[in-house]
């Protein structure tokens, strides 16, 4: 007998085309967005909060209902939209730059303030839609458009590891970083994604996940290259794993 | 028997899935489709394809539309 083990998840629109640039592992986390909302049945009370970035466009993907926001201000207004309507499920879906970069004060705070939304955060270590400038997270040597002889610490200082600082704020509920360089890696990070949901709908606070991508436009290198970097390099400075977790009891454990 | 269905239209060429593949049956194919690029094939003979659906989970870009295991 013969059965179906992948398909097109339902929460997207029809005939839908990412317009990412090809080898992105930006459609990955959209599908695992769109296979976790199906799982866990909410997506006709989901609003999204889409983002400035290349998750622009997220709204013509996902047949949900979406508010775009300015620039970094996306967990600004997943707070109002939360606050106004709690019986809906309210999340945001932004880069490494709109999140930690942009919009860090908004960002911090919603987790500070325990908001009942969830996050999702794509790093790329670059600023990929505006052509690879200089980041929150751009890696220390690595070469960008506006650091062409490589981040040094003297000028422009130490990246930014997002889901350690989410972590430590009180009103975070979860908070992980997960990749998605190997396919046995996509599977975790799903989970991840369904555990960042799960917390909103129990009510216990902020759910966030970073998610470690690739940007083989701006890096200069085939996608496959760039999944290698994302191993070697980034891995090594934005170690994955669960940073806080209160379903676990009280204990921070690694998932690698 | 085991198989995908590859959209060719949605198809980018970044070539990812060739990698995936354990048996190695997804080859660079000599068609090219409406976004000038060429594709990738399916190309399974034997009969061999597990169904494991580790090409359609690493796709970027949805091309990888369905997978059969059986």
């Amino acid at each position: 007998m013969t059965v179906q083990v992948f398909k097109i998840p339902d929460s997207f629109k029809k005939d839908v085309k990412f317009s990412f640039c090809p080898g992105c592992d930006h459609g990955v986390a959209v599908r695992l967005v769109a296979e976790v909302l199906d799982e866990l049945k909410i997506r006709e009370k989901t609003i999204l909060a889409a983002s400035i970035g290349c998750s622009v466009t997220l709204y013509d993907f996902l047949n949900v209902d979406s508010i775009e926001a300015p620039h970094g201000r996306a967990l600004a207004e997943a707070t109002g939209v939360k606050r106004a309507r709690p019986d809906k499920f309210v999340f945001t879906y932004q880069g490494d730059g709109d999140f930690a970069s942009i919009g860090l004060a908004e960002s911090l705070h919603a987790a500070l303030r325990g908001e009942n939304v969830s996050a999702i955060c794509i790093n790329n270590t670059t600023y990929g839609m505006t052509g690879g400038q200089l980041g929150p997270t751009t890696l220390l040597g690595q070469v960008t458009t506006t650091s062409p002889t490589g981040r040094n610490l003297e000028y422009y200082g130490y990246p930014i590891k997002i889901a350690e600082h989410v972590a430590l704020c009180d009103g975070t509920a979860y908070s992980a970083r997960v990749s998605l360089d190997s396919v046995a890696n996509i599977r975790k990070a799903k989970q991840a994604i369904k555990k960042a949901f799960e917390v909103q709908l129990q009510g216990l606070g902020f759910g966030f996940v970073e998610i470690l991508s690739t940007c083989p436009t701006n890096w200069k290198m085939t996608p496959s290259k760039a999944h290698e970097r994302v191993r070697d390099e980034m891995m090594k400075t934005f170690v994955p794993g669960v940073y806080k977790d209160v379903t676990s009891d009280g204990l921070t454990r690694r998932m690698r | 028997m085991s198989r995908i269905v590859i959209d060719s239209d949605k198809c980018k060429a970044c070539y990812l899935c060739i990698n995936e593949c354990p048996k190695k049956l997804i080859k660079i194919g000599n068609k090219t489709n409406s976004l000038g690029n060429r594709v990738v094939e399916f190309d399974d003979p034997e009969g061999e394809c597990l169904g494991c659906a580790m090409c359609a989970v690493r796709c970027p870009d949805l091309a990888i539309t369905e997978v059969y295991k059986g």
